[in-house]
């Protein structure tokens, strides 16, 4: 009986896998092949590209103007990420101690936010920021400012825009790490005499580590490509490696290029994961 | 006592910082006043506007065939993918996954990338077709996941029962199967049509110059300036993630009474 059930079930599976197999080889393997292959090869005097084999792709992005891109882009991910972190943490940690009907309320609105169109929340930072705003407005209103200040188009508005876009990746990450955490640890490390620093920076940040990675990695890597926000609220003063690939792709045409930029950030990407999966011993990033 | 106030505090300062931007675009969709800063009333005439506008109500249009295509066939390959792979026992399939999940863990430009080059080098025309090609890649990754999640959490024995007692493999799928990891397709299609409809990144690179999606066109016009008829456009398409996700949510949190009785 056993062994027939077994024979069935492997049949079976093999049928019902197959999609997945396709999918991952039409979507995902040759598309991919496709784009390394594409960024070793030349481009064409006009806008095609030729069958010549090169590395200057990859050479050119030690270029000044493309190194500084570079740099600008991977400053701002850190200082995204930074601040989406300081601000998360607490968030999460204190979510997670609510009662459970609380809890559910505030991760419900937290949630929703980040379902909704990232476009549509970035257009009502615009409107509270620009020069005739609500903010400014509000600001000489009650007599803080006596005209107003430029927010919108600056550094600090695409800050603003990216830790706003990308904290609910962080929260959501910490928080399923603080829920899973034995809370009977930190009270043995405070019965063991600990202050209740010492009980937080000795156990309940170990333990919520993977959280805390996760999080991290969930903010890092999409702010670097977030071209739109840096478009609409930097005005085209900030540009990101997000912004580059676009213009190599959209304006200069260049896919060979546009391709070798790609690649790198995945790489990028990729690394983080593979180190994550290091460090944590898990498989999946948590809170996904 | 400090520790008393302090987080409940933190937490609703931030939950309103959060909601601050969504709820200016919701009350200035309702102003008189074409200045946002000043409130001259309430109005509905922006919404009357909207639905008068051609390229919007096309760009709408667009967007839900897109959505609606790409997240039919995202559900049939997510689900029937979930179960053969976590009820397969072939070495490859750890493999299978890692790749399949890759569209979603890239960042959305490079997806974007990749299919704006595929496509043209398979001299594709840009339009709807892309377009829905493009959002399945990142729609059957979603699905898949959900419903993984459930199967994980499923008991085996009921379908190991179902084929001792003769059941075909089809008919396993369909009787048993299915109907116990149902909220989680249901709730895992929801948000991928939410994705689907809200995307932007992907969107931009894949679509044609005729086709428009809603987020490409709200994108445009917002690199243009401010527009009351856009904060209209907005509200509604708030109202409809906050409903899709909330549906989701109340579906996924459901569980069938079978597995209840059995577990």
């Amino acid at each position: 009986m056993k062994s027939q059930s077994l024979r069935h079930k492997k049949q079976t599976n093999w049928i019902l896998a197959l999609p997945m197999y396709i999918f991952s080889l039409i979507f995902v393997v040759i598309p991919l092949i496709y784009v390394i292959i594409l960024s070793f090869l030349t481009r064409d005097e006009t806008w095609g590209v030729v069958n010549e084999f090169t590395l200057s792709n990859f050479i050119r992005i030690f270029d000044k103007v493309y190194l500084k891109t570079f740099l600008d882009s991977i400053q701002l991910a850190v200082l995204t990420t930074v601040i989406c972190l300081l601000l998360g943490y607490p968030f999460a940690y204190f979510m997670a101690k609510l009662k459970s009907k609380w809890k559910n309320i505030c991760m419900l609105l937290v949630v929703v936010p980040f379902w909704t169109n990232a476009l549509i929340r970035i257009y009502g930072w615009i409107i509270l920021l620009r020069t005739k705003g609500i903010l400014n407005e509000f600001l000489i209103g009650i007599g803080i400012l006596d005209k107003p200040i430029k927010i919108l188009y600056t550094y600090p508005a695409v800050l603003i825009g990216m830790v706003y876009s990308l904290v609910p990746f962080m929260i959501l990450s910490i928080y399923s790490s603080v829920e899973k955490m034995d809370w009977t640890v930190v009270e043995a490390a405070r019965d063991l005499g600990a202050t209740r620093f010492q009980a937080f920076w000795t156990t309940t940040l170990k333990m919520t580590l993977p959280g805390i990675l996760s999080g991290v990695i969930l903010v890092f890597v999409p702010s670097v490509g977030l071209f739109f926000i840096s478009d609409l609220m930097g005005g085209g003063k900030v540009m990101l490696l997000g912004n580059l690939i676009k213009n190599e792709l959209m304006v200069a045409r260049d896919w060979p290029f546009g391709a070798a930029l790609s690649i790198i950030m995945m790489c990028m990407t990729l690394i983080f994961i593979g180190l994550y999966r290091k460090v944590t011993h898990t498989k999946d990033l948590e809170g996904l | 006592m400090k520790k008393q106030w302090f987080p409940k505090v933190y937490l609703i300062l931030l939950l309103i910082i959060m909601y601050l931007p969504v709820i200016v675009v919701i009350i200035y969709s309702f102003n008189n006043s074409k200045s946002d800063a000043i409130w001259g009333g309430f109005t509905l005439k922006w919404y009357g506007q909207m639905f008068q506008n051609q390229s919007l109500m096309e760009a709408l249009k667009n967007s839900l065939i897109v959505a609606f295509i790409s997240c039919l066939l995202s559900t049939v390959i997510g689900t029937i993918g979930a179960v053969g792979i976590v009820r397969a026992d072939l070495k490859s399939k750890g493999m299978v996954e890692s790749l399949a999940t890759i569209p979603i863990m890239i960042p959305e430009i490079i997806l974007g990338m990749v299919f704006l080059a595929v496509f043209s080098f398979l001299n594709l025309p840009f339009g709807m077709m892309t377009l829905i090609i493009a959002h399945i890649s990142f729609c059957v990754p979603y699905i898949f996941i959900v419903v993984k999640g459930r199967l994980a959490g499923m008991d085996k024995s009921i379908e190991e029962a179902a084929r001792d007692l003769g059941a075909t493999p089809l008919r396993t799928f369909i009787d048993i199967t299915l109907p116990l990891i149902m909220p989680a397709v249901l709730s895992g299609t929801l948000l991928a049509f939410a994705m689907s409809l809200d995307d932007v990144v992907i969107s931009f690179f894949v679509t044609g110059p005729e086709t428009n999606t809603l987020p490409v066109k709200i994108y445009s016009q917002i690199k243009v300036g401010v527009s009351p008829e856009i904060n209209a456009l907005c509200t509604m398409m708030l109202l409809v993630t906050f409903a899709i996700v909330i549906i989701s949510g109340k579906i996924g949190a459901k569980k069938p009474k079978k597995e209840k009785e059995t577990s």
